[in-house]
């Protein structure tokens, strides 16, 4: 039967937030890519919460955008309302979230996406995908047409066999009652891929004219809004804001959820999927924290230009009834009609660990994937692999070198590790407790820490890097500076101190010294620092945190050279673990299975002990020693 | 991870027994310098670090003023030593107990103790074995790792995993409630949260505290209790120091101040093992070398588990004695009232006025009054006169250093909050802390936190 055939360079599958980065990674890099969606009104779809950021994610928001990835420029242009979260507890856990018009997000990206070269956007469901001696060649669509491709990106997201589900209603659909890709799974379990299981969910959206704000809190933005992009003029961002609003759960909402706990498909079984702890739905904070009489609702608006208003915090699967009951029950919500019922969602995703850090299979070579199809969950998280995953299927075929973010680079490698290397039963939340070096980390310094990767991979212009060294030299000069200057104990230094309540100088002091007390800022200073060259803000900003947190960074950074040292002791990909004397039996299972590419990665799968790890660089030793007699290196 | 850190480490190289000497053998970059702060040398100018490799020093290793002993150290610089690295050798008497305390000043000066096998290991990989001895090199790795592992969390007992796992759980749950805070700042707060936290510290500092504490009164049971004899001059220390150590180990003259060597013998009376330390004797000296034997018994009194104050019962006290009283008041003290088969001019009494503690008439020469003193010796430590705690000690040098990292970490948390630090500086030092107690226990902080945090917490959307 004769059927479309095309040729492309590489293919990407789906068109959520990890599937656009990858494409657009891609075609950029002058591949010519196709990227195929089951619905192209869909592209960047929210279908869940209305906002971009957050702890920890506005981090990953940052990275992508220093990498050369889309999302934030995207979100500084189509975003109501935005906060920086956790102003006064450090400058690592400094976090941008912004209200996203989820209706503007979706028309901006594909927009993007639409005028992009290279790329082409193909409404079709991909139904299998087509390798060659574990090799991937391509993917054939439900309706038979193959696209030959040399790399393959997959980015399906909640869309695998998805079912929806509330009380005892389940359709098979993916969110937002979009079609489910019900063919790709099988030709996955074909290839040898193990699939899990995973789960999540949704709350209701209600209108927003049937909701009695006067009862709630209104949660207002920044005064002053930060952009996500290093690239996005700070004035443009100055726009009028939209409000949130807090209200509360109490004991009758708590009453009335745990005289349907029955009727819920959780707890009834009919559920199978493993849902994540961090966002848990109401009646599983109900049941897990009992003791708790109220919890919070954030009711946020979902754009602009509708009335529709997200129930941020009851997420739900009980039956329609129920819920009527329950949100009414929520002060502000007594009269409010629901346009979407709340619902949990189960689809098919991968065991991470077959993948290498650089997000391609370890069983196919071409072959990458990126997103919530890798058990991670969130928009952000999405990108972020998404992103990774294109640059390395277009290093692949472009025959370069690939890029591995590690740990110590930002926290896009601390999501990628966590997921290719531990064990993973649930979808995965990037979180700052997860990152160790954060305090290096930092969303401020993203641009310092991964736009020279970018610009060498090809994603960030000339122009673009010359601003960055250009800003790294002024942070350079101004610290130099500022330890250099020196102040007397002078009745004018002695005032100033007084006034910023900090104790008064005994004898000449740095400004760099003064800087250190956590009371006295860089603008605190100006009065006794007259010869202060004009300075952008954030090159101010950098020199600051740069000497005020001068003792714990110094401490961090020495973890990361130790950290750097077992990273940088490679395994070699035909490493036989069965060959190695001394190794225990489980640390060999687990070695097998996740195929680490450094010590460093294999002393973080649980199950292998120090011991293991002494052992193995021993060998590793030996290894190399005998393959460089052998003439093979 | 100890793995490929080259930071100094230190350990013991000799068996544990007390042979004749014993070596501890310091490698790694900082090395000579870790042991120039504990090493006096004999000609008073002399710097380690301006010495000849393969060279060989002799003088005393030292505590602040303490004298641990009298040593000969060995200098090798890299590549030429056994782990092709800076390495110092310490060559003592072989004292299990003058040992220890070498390597535990070691490692206060900065060296870590080494890992199992830790040394051949360097040794490998500095390209210092054959390839044929690798195999061997990961069976001893892998051995003495299990080994050590099971030995030394077996050694705790009971009740001290108990307290270090209850002190690492709450240390973990603070942990878990900055980082839910931070993570989801809007349905977790951190109002007032410094102060809580301030008082909570107080108490793991306090509790730190108690462990070492705990450590160091473990030791006198599993090390000997440390035992300090002071006297004056020629009333029969060294004489007494042989009657119970049973053979001639001290110079024992009749020329007053003779005694100048810390001499050092175990014995065990009674299930106790005693570390029997002679000074010189104390009196008001213009003998320079005497002196400074004088100031280190008053030195090793302070640090001391029990004083033997020996007292010639044949003659007066007099302004020497008056001396060592007046530094004995606070101290665990046995009054030996050493030569009670000549006539006695001052008797239990005359001394129990001036030092109130328990007196024991004594003749070393007849070996006397040897009983009556292990009686006492038995009562005061086993019947619990002296406060100790057997089931609370931390049984070996990574034990305890990993314990004095715990403790220095909620120092730097206490200070951070003092400085009105963000909270987030808390967690860094605190995850210090739940790291290093977790290094005791032999567990890593893995999917800890994450599990913490979800089920003590509730957040999210």
């Amino acid at each position: 039967m004769p059927f479309l055939e095309e040729n492309v360079d590489v293919a990407v599958v789906g068109a959520g937030h990890a599937g656009c980065e990858a494409a657009l990674a891609c075609a950029r890099l002058g591949l010519e890519t196709a990227v195929f969606t089951v619905s192209v009104d869909s592209i960047a779809l929210m279908p869940c919460n209305p906002n971009i950021g957050g702890s920890s994610k506005g981090h990953l928001v940052r990275e992508v955008d220093a990498l050369g990835g889309e999302m934030g420029k995207v979100i500084d242009r189509t975003f109501i309302q935005s906060k920086m979260l956790n102003v006064s507890k450090g400058p690592a856990v400094h976090s941008l979230r912004a209200q996203a018009d989820k209706a503007e997000y979706s028309r901006a990206m594909r927009q993007v996406l639409e005028n992009t070269e290279h790329l082409q956007i193909v409404q079709a469901e991909v139904a299998e995908i087509l390798e060659e001696d574990q090799h991937v060649t391509g993917v054939r669509l439900y309706s038979g047409a193959i696209y030959h491709a040399k790399a393959v990106v997959l980015c399906t997201g909640t869309y695998l066999r998805s079912r929806c589900i509330y009380g005892d209603v389940s359709m098979h659909t993916g969110p937002n009652g979009l079609q489910a890709a019900n063919h790709l799974t099988d030709s996955l379990k074909n290839l040898g891929i193990e699939m899990y299981r995973f789960k999540t969910g949704t709350p209701a959206r209600i209108d927003g004219r049937t909701i009695n704000y006067s009862k709630m809190e209104e949660q207002l933005g920044d005064a002053r809004v930060v952009p996500f992009s290093f690239t996005t003029d700070p004035e443009s961002v100055q726009i009028d804001q939209v409000s949130c609003w807090l209200t509360y759960t109490n004991e009758d909402t708590h009453e009335i959820i745990r005289a349907n706990l029955d009727r819920s498909p959780l707890y009834s079984g009919v559920i199978e999927g493993t849902g994540p702890r961090y966002c848990p739905s109401i009646e599983d904070k109900v049941v897990r924290f009992a003791d708790k009489n109220r919890h919070q609702v954030f009711i946020e608006p979902e754009g602009r230009y509708t009335n529709e208003m997200y129930v941020g915090g009851m997420s739900s699967s009980l039956p329609e009834d129920v819920q009527h009951a329950m949100y009414h029950s929520v002060p502000g919500l007594e009269h409010a009609k629901i346009v979407r019922n709340a619902y949990a969602i189960e689809y098919d995703c991968i065991n991470p660990q077959q993948l290498y850090p650089t997000l391609e299979f370890k069983k196919i070579k071409g072959l990458f994937s990126g997103g919530q199809f890798n058990g991670s969950s969130g928009y952000e998280e999405a990108a972020a692999q998404g992103l990774v995953a294109g640059i390395n299927a277009a290093m692949e075929i472009l025959g370069r070198e690939q890029i591995v973010i590690d740990r110590s680079q930002g926290y896009i490698g601390v999501l990628i590790d966590d997921l290719v290397t531990k064990e993973n039963h649930e979808p995965y939340r990037m979180m700052t407790s997860r990152s160790e070096y954060r305090l290096l980390l930092r969303q401020d310094n993203a641009d310092q820490r991964l736009t020279p990767v970018g610009y060498e991979v090809g994603l960030i212009s000339e122009e673009r890097y010359q601003a960055l060294q250009e800003k790294i030299r002024k942070i350079g000069e101004e610290k130099e500076r500022l330890e250099a200057v020196m102040v007397g104990a002078s009745r004018e230094v002695q005032e100033l101190l007084e006034s910023c309540g900090s104790a008064s100088l005994k004898t000449a002091a740095s400004l760099a010294e003064l800087l250190r007390r956590p009371e006295i800022h860089y603008e605190d200073l100006a009065p006794i620092d007259p010869a202060r060259p004009e300075l952008p803000c954030d090159v101010i900003e950098q020199a600051e945190i740069d000497i005020k947190y001068d003792g714990y960074i110094k401490r961090q950074m020495k973890q990361v050279e130790q950290f750097k040292k077992l990273e940088g002791k490679k395994i070699p990909e035909d490493l036989d673990y069965d060959q190695v004397r001394s190794l225990r039996i489980e640390a060999v299972q687990k070695l097998k299975l996740c195929k680490p590419l450094s010590l460093g990665q294999a002393s973080r799968i649980s199950g292998v002990s120090p011991a293991d790890i002494s052992v193995l660089l021993v060998y590793l030793e030996q290894y190399q020693a005998k393959k460089h007699m052998d003439g093979t290196v | 991870m100890e793995l490929l850190k080259n930071d100094t480490i230190a350990a013991i190289s000799t068996a544990m027994t007390s042979a004749g000497i014993g070596i501890i053998r310091i490698s790694g970059e900082e090395s000579v310098e870790i042991a120039e702060k504990m090493f006096r040398p004999g000609k008073k100018d002399k710097k380690l670090s301006e010495q000849d490799a393969y060279t060989v020093h002799y003088g005393t290793i030292v505590d602040g003023e303490e004298i641990l002993d009298e040593v000969l150290v060995l200098l090798m610089r890299a590549p030429h030593s056994y782990t092709a690295e800076d390495t110092v050798e310490i060559h003592c008497h072989g004292g299990v107990y003058v040992m220890k305390r070498i390597l535990e000043l070691a490692v206060k000066s900065g060296a870590r103790p080494a890992e199992p096998g830790e040394f051949t290991k360097r040794a490998f990989l500095n390209g210092r074995m054959d390839l044929s001895q690798a195999e061997a090199v990961m069976d001893v790795i892998q051995s003495k790792n299990e080994y050590a592992l099971k030995n030394s969390v077996h050694q705790l007992k009971g009740s001290v995993m108990k307290k270090i796992r209850a002190l690492r759980e709450q240390v973990l749950y603070e942990i878990a409630y900055i980082e839910s805070a931070l993570d989801d700042p809007e349905h977790i707060s951190l109002e007032g949260y410094p102060q809580k936290l301030c008082v909570k510290v107080d108490n793991f500092l306090k509790e730190s505290e108690e462990l070492l504490t705990g450590a160091e009164e473990g030791r006198v049971l599993r090390e000997g209790i440390r035992t300090v004899i002071v006297g004056k001059p020629n009333v029969g220390k060294s004489s007494l120091l042989n009657v119970l150590a049973g053979d001639e180990r001290a110079i024992v003259t009749e020329i007053a101040g003779t005694t100048r060597d810390t001499l050092e013998e175990q014995i065990r009376i009674r299930g106790l093992t005693l570390n029997l330390v002679d000074t010189a004797g104390i009196r008001e000296t213009e003998d320079l070398v005497e002196q400074i034997g004088v100031n280190r018994a008053r030195m090793m009194v302070k640090d001391a588990d029990l004083v033997l104050y020996v007292v010639d019962s044949s003659a007066v006290l007099d302004e020497n004695d008056e001396e060592i009283i007046s530094f004995l008041q606070d101290q665990n003290v046995i009054v030996l009232l050493n030569k009670s088969d000549l006539p006695p001019v001052t008797d239990a009494d005359r001394i129990s006025n001036l030092l109130p503690k328990p007196v024991i008439s004594i003749s070393a020469k007849e070996e006397t009054g040897i009983e009556a003193f292990a009686d006492l010796l038995e009562n005061m430590f086993l019947d619990g006169k002296v406060q100790y705690n057997d089931e609370v000690y931390l049984t070996n040098a990574r034990q305890k250093a990993a314990m004095e990292e715990a403790k220095t970490s909620f120092e730097k948390v206490k200070e951070s909050i003092e400085l009105g630090m963000p909270e987030d500086f808390f967690s860094i030092d605190l995850t210090a802390a739940y790291e290093s107690l977790g290094q005791i226990l032999g567990e890593s902080m893995g999917e800890d936190l994450i599990n913490e945090i979800f089920s003590k917490f509730c957040m999210g959307k």
